[in-house]
């Protein structure tokens, strides 16, 4: 019976949260156009309901009705295949993110905890599905037998290569300092108050990971895989119709999972910033930092231009590799000489 | 290194929290100059008829020949344009009609708003050209 009430309990739960993150990714789409547009003094788009809320909707269904095209010499199998795996990495990582402690269901005695799965090596997990989304925009850009795609893709791969080794190493701080793996773990260590969390014991390594973040998820100053100048648009540019929907989606979920997994490792997840504001729920602690995150995330995209592609191999490999290694070196002695 | 992109972040933000300044357009609209030269209109006398004696120096003057004038005689002996039409679609808004106008019964309005599904639909012929008076109150 008890197996019966966890399948149900399971099932919920993956509704809810594929259900929220999705509806996050749209609107996530429609808060990005908005604030962008207050960045440039514009409205932004506010034709399609009140305030444009219906505008992703609205984009959502033009984009089912475009016509569906697969080029002539593309490899059809990967062409297809490749926005699946975008998505599909993006969406999965979600399902060890922990976005709340745990409850009992009110009239029973029954614990509900606020995430799909406690995996103990939960960042391995998350770090291993970051790097296979990349693949989905390398295999999209060399299938589509286009020659800005192939660039793209080569440059997604090269980018991935030098900022997917900075960042496993700036989060591997926060490993030696809670010593797990495991992400409710690490944000149990956390608790009690804002100046607990790991960001103010690994400031360093908490901007190295959101500067590396914003390079592996193809974020604007980073956004080389589809600069739209030289390349015009990069990986996706035969994709239409849905499957280019399917890497725009992918592309936002990979954006809300590096927000919270920074959430997680430096911000205490679903921690209250004060003990004394236990009585909120943890979820509405978790979005709410989240939010600042994404937040972040648009409006340092409306700021910075992009740099320029032999500066960011430059950066990645000259500035940020010896920066984490510096960092994992100074923690290690610290954790060491403290016993 | 890092203080100008925090400045830039600064600014951003600012901009961010000050109001657009884009104009709504539909809703609201932004009122075209004074010696604008938009569609034209007809200048009516007392009993509402338009002022043309139909001369036809405004089709003789047109650059783009877009105006064609075929002139009437009524009962009284008064000249009149049986036959009045402006060719929107070619009109490039020069003026020589209205300066070209020897009774002041053709000047350039202020409306610039003008579509149709159909060429024929925008044509401007007399009764049109006195209708487009009202959206040139000041004149």
């Amino acid at each position: 019976m008890s197996l019966l009430y966890l399948l149900i309990e399971m099932v919920i739960k993956c509704v809810v949260v594929f259900g929220c993150l999705m509806l996050a990714v749209a609107y996530m789409t429609l808060f990005e156009r908005k604030l962008l547009g207050h960045i440039q003094i514009r409205f932004g788009p506010n034709r399609c309901g009140p305030f444009g809320l219906l505008q992703p909707f609205a984009d959502g269904i033009k984009a089912f009705f475009k016509e569906d095209l697969i080029p002539g010499r593309s490899d059809k199998a990967l062409f297809v295949l490749a926005p699946m795996i975008s998505i599909t990495s993006a969406i999965i990582i979600f399902a060890v993110i922990p976005f709340g402690n745990e409850f009992v269901l009110p009239g029973t005695n029954y614990v509900v905890k606020l995430r799909l799965a406690d995996v103990d090596i939960g960042l391995l997990y998350i770090f291993a599905f970051a790097s296979i989304g990349e693949y989905g925009i390398i295999l999209g850009g060399w299938s589509s037998g286009n020659k800005y795609g192939l660039i793209g893709s080569l440059r997604a791969a090269a980018q991935m290569i030098s900022y997917e080794v900075a960042l496993g190493l700036s989060i591997i701080g926060v490993i030696l300092l809670s010593q797990s793996l495991r992400l409710t773990e690490i944000v149990h260590l956390q608790a009690g108050g804002f100046w607990n969390w790991n960001v103010w014991y690994q400031p360093m390594a908490f901007l190295l990971y959101i500067v590396c973040g914003l390079a592996e998820i193809n974020r604007t100053p980073f956004d080389m895989p589809e600069a739209e100048a030289e390349l015009a648009c990069g990986f996706n540019i035969e994709y239409s119709s849905m499957k280019f929907a399917l890497f725009f989606m992918a592309e936002y979920a990979h954006m809300i999972t590096m927000g919270a997994v920074a959430v997680t490792l430096f911000w205490g997840g679903w921690q209250p910033p004060l003990p004394s504001l236990a009585f909120v729920p943890g979820v509405v602690w978790f979005v709410g930092k989240l939010f600042v995150f994404l937040f972040f995330f648009i409006w340092q995209r409306g700021t910075f231009p992009r740099l320029r592609y032999d500066q960011i191999m430059a950066f990645g490999w000259k500035v940020l590799l010896p920066l984490t290694l510096i960092n994992l070196i100074i923690t290690a002695l610290v954790e060491a000489f403290k016993g | 290194m890092i203080v100008p992109l925090i400045k830039g972040l600064w600014l951003t933000l600012t901009k961010c929290f000050s109001k657009p300044i884009t104009v709504q357009y539909p809703e609201e609209k932004i009122p075209p100059a004074p010696r604008w030269r938009g569609y034209q209109f007809f200048e009516a006398d007392e009993q509402g008829r338009t002022k043309c004696v139909g001369c036809g120096l405004c089709m003789v003057v047109c650059p783009s020949q877009c105006i064609t004038v075929e002139t009437a005689e009524d009962e009284q002996g008064r000249r009149y344009p049986s036959r009045y039409e402006i060719d929107t679609t070619r009109c490039i808004f020069c003026g020589y009609c209205e300066e070209a106008c020897p009774v002041n019964a053709i000047f350039m309005g202020q409306g610039y708003e003008w579509v149709g599904r159909k060429r024929e639909a925008i044509f401007l012929d007399t009764e049109r050209l006195l209708e487009q008076k009202r959206f040139n109150p000041s004149r």
